[in-house]
């Protein structure tokens, strides 16, 4: 059996991890096509419909609307597709730096890997969000510069994972045999290396996207991440937390949203661990 | 021993000086200043300010100016808070900050160790099922979102706590915001004490421990916690620098006098020193706390002095 075939079984044994799995691609599904499904615009105001609570199914408000008279389903959905649009950016980010750097620190070892690492460590030590607040309050607020500068603080954890798996991989025999039938270094790495990573490389990522989710959502929760007229799940918990004395449904339906995304994520990630590592599986 | 104290010591000098150098450099490329104001002052005047605060010097010789004065101590002159020096303000807010900072840490070691050990006790059984999804949820839910909630909850429905501010002496105003601090650290804590407990469970000792007549709790306590402890002991560097990062919103959303409020106040109205103060009193503590860890690490585990 292939290794993608038992990595597969392993993983539908999680019936959590399974649920998690179908209620994750509904949640996309829904970000996707959701704001048809709904007769209003993000930022339209429906003055007929103003400080509807939920659920209204007689005027097409599902979530209700915030205390300026917004469609809370609508702006929900829309917030949910540019926080995981974020998410994935900054992940790719993340994951191109964390494994080229991985992979060439753990590669080529010695003085150059202890180098390297050292880097790593002193990088990790730093409160790096504090600098990523201080980058978006100097800078002004722009969505690259989010996931640009989230995705540079989450490639250290990758590049300590890859290097690891490196490490392990470059003693077994195939890469020994690749070395003496006269391949060089860097179409080893590609060649051999790299696509034996994609299993923790996997794991790493589906852990890390509800970690840049977070820190998205934290940054727009300070005011500083996406701004008006663009949403996220950040910007909405922001904005409904001001009014949740008047519309509590504006902050509880963005939040909850978000922690099922997130709690999904994190189901999937933990049962994926398990499966690549079967030494205490059930 | 003293050996490897020493070498992790020395490793946090270029944490901090990565730090505060990025931070220093970082605020000087940002457009604007710290005496923009709506109607532009006087240019004589504007000279003098400069001249005052050095601002008119070259950036390298400012930048070195600020680290032989970070040397003796000197955290310089606060920018936005006329005749208060950095240090003054900072000293008024981390009390506040510490006190919050360790309150939350305390609850979650104490409340997150104890469902740990629960849910390594009855393995796959209810309380282990009950303890992990509460415990999955926990890390789903951030703190700026708890503390809006616990707010709507305890204070605007029950009418039980304060929904903010800070008076002195008054215990009640930090119940909320250490709760809300804490909740994700219990979560975290209690994953990770379970997952190492599990792990320790299985070695040929504690088949030992049990075979020789020991109660589960005994064996648990005295021979299992203990090494079954080291990950949790490593993962207090990241817990400190999430708690302290945790803070800074906490400390926005209920309206506390801690020194995380004057970082973001500080960042908004370029007050460079602030900002460098306040960021090398936190890398300060977060790194002071890895070194802690170290030593504790090397205490709880001998084969450490040996590597």
């Amino acid at each position: 059996m292939s290794p993608a075939r038992l990595l597969w079984q392993r993983f539908r044994a999680h019936r959590a991890a399974m649920v998690a799995l179908s209620v994750l691609m509904l949640i996309v599904l829904a970000l996707c096509i959701g704001p048809w499904l709904s007769p209003f615009a993000v930022d339209s105001i429906d003055f007929d419909g103003e400080w509807a609570t939920p659920p209204s199914t007689v005027n097409a408000h599902w979530f209700g609307t915030d205390s300026l008279g917004r469609d809370v389903f609508v702006r929900v959905l829309e917030g949910g597709r540019i926080s995981l649009l974020v998410a994935f950016a900054a992940t790719l980010v993340s994951l191109l730096i964390g494994v080229g750097y991985g992979a060439v620190a753990g590669y080529f070892g010695g003085a150059l890997d202890a180098w390297m690492m050292r880097t790593v460590d002193i990088l990790y030590a730093l409160p790096f969000l504090f600098l990523v607040i201080l980058l978006m309050v100097l800078f002004g607020r722009n969505v690259v510069l989010v996931f640009v500068a989230i995705g540079a603080i989450n490639w250290l954890d990758m590049a300590r994972v890859v290097r690891g798996q490196v490490l392990a991989l470059k003693q077994r025999e195939f890469v020994l045999a690749a070395h003496t039938h006269g391949m060089d270094s860097a179409a080893i790495l590609l060649r051999h290396i790299v696509p034996n990573l994609a299993g923790v490389v996997m794991v790493t990522v589906t852990l890390t996207i509800p970690q840049v989710i977070l820190t998205e959502s934290f940054l727009s929760f300070l005011g500083l991440g996406v701004q008006e007229p663009a949403t996220s799940w950040g910007t909405l918990i922001n904005e409904g937390a001001r009014e949740m004395q008047t519309t509590p449904w504006a902050l509880l339906f963005p939040a909850a949203l978000m922690a099922l995304t997130l709690l999904c994520f994190n189901l999937i990630g933990d049962a994926l661990r398990d499966a690549l590592d079967p030494r205490d599986a059930p | 021993m003293m050996r490897h104290a020493a070498k992790r010591l020395l490793m946090a000098v270029p944490t901090l000086l990565v730090l505060v150098t990025l931070t220093f450099f970082l605020m000087r490329l940002a457009p604007g200043g710290p005496f923009d104001r709506e109607r532009s002052l006087p240019p004589e005047i504007e000279k003098a300010l400069a001249a005052e605060y050095h601002l008119d010097e070259s950036l390298p010789k400012q930048y070195l100016r600020y680290l032989g004065n970070l040397l003796q101590g000197d955290l310089g002159p606060s920018f936005q808070y006329e005749g208060f020096r950095v240090s003054e303000l900072i000293a008024t807010g981390l009390p506040v900050s510490l006190a919050l900072g360790a309150l939350a840490m305390g609850l979650a070691l104490l409340i997150g160790g104890a469902m740990g050990i629960l849910a390594a006790l009855n393995h796959r059984r209810l309380p282990d099922y009950g303890v992990m999804s509460a415990a999955l949820l926990g890390v789903s839910i951030p703190s700026y979102v708890v503390a809006p909630l616990l707010v709507l909850v305890f204070a605007i429905g029950l009418r039980w706590l304060p929904a903010g501010g800070w008076v002195t002496g008054r215990w009640s105003d930090l119940v909320l915001p250490v709760m809300a601090l804490a909740l994700p650290q219990i979560s975290a804590i209690a994953r990770l004490l379970r997952g190492s407990l599990l792990e320790v469970l299985q070695q040929p000792y504690l088949r030992t421990a049990r075979a020789k007549g020991l109660s589960p709790a005994k064996v648990i306590l005295r021979h299992a916690l203990k090494p079954a402890l080291m990950p949790l002991v490593s993962y207090l560097g990241p817990a400190t620098a999430g708690i302290l990062t945790g803070s800074v919103v906490v400390e926005q959303v209920f309206n506390l006098p801690g020194i995380g409020r004057y970082f973001v106040q500080g960042a908004l109205n370029r007050d460079y020193t602030l900002v460098l103060g306040v960021v090398a009193v936190y890398g300060t503590m977060i790194v002071l706390f890895n070194f802690l860890v170290d030593l504790a690490y090397g205490a709880l585990d001998p084969r450490i002095k040996t590597a």
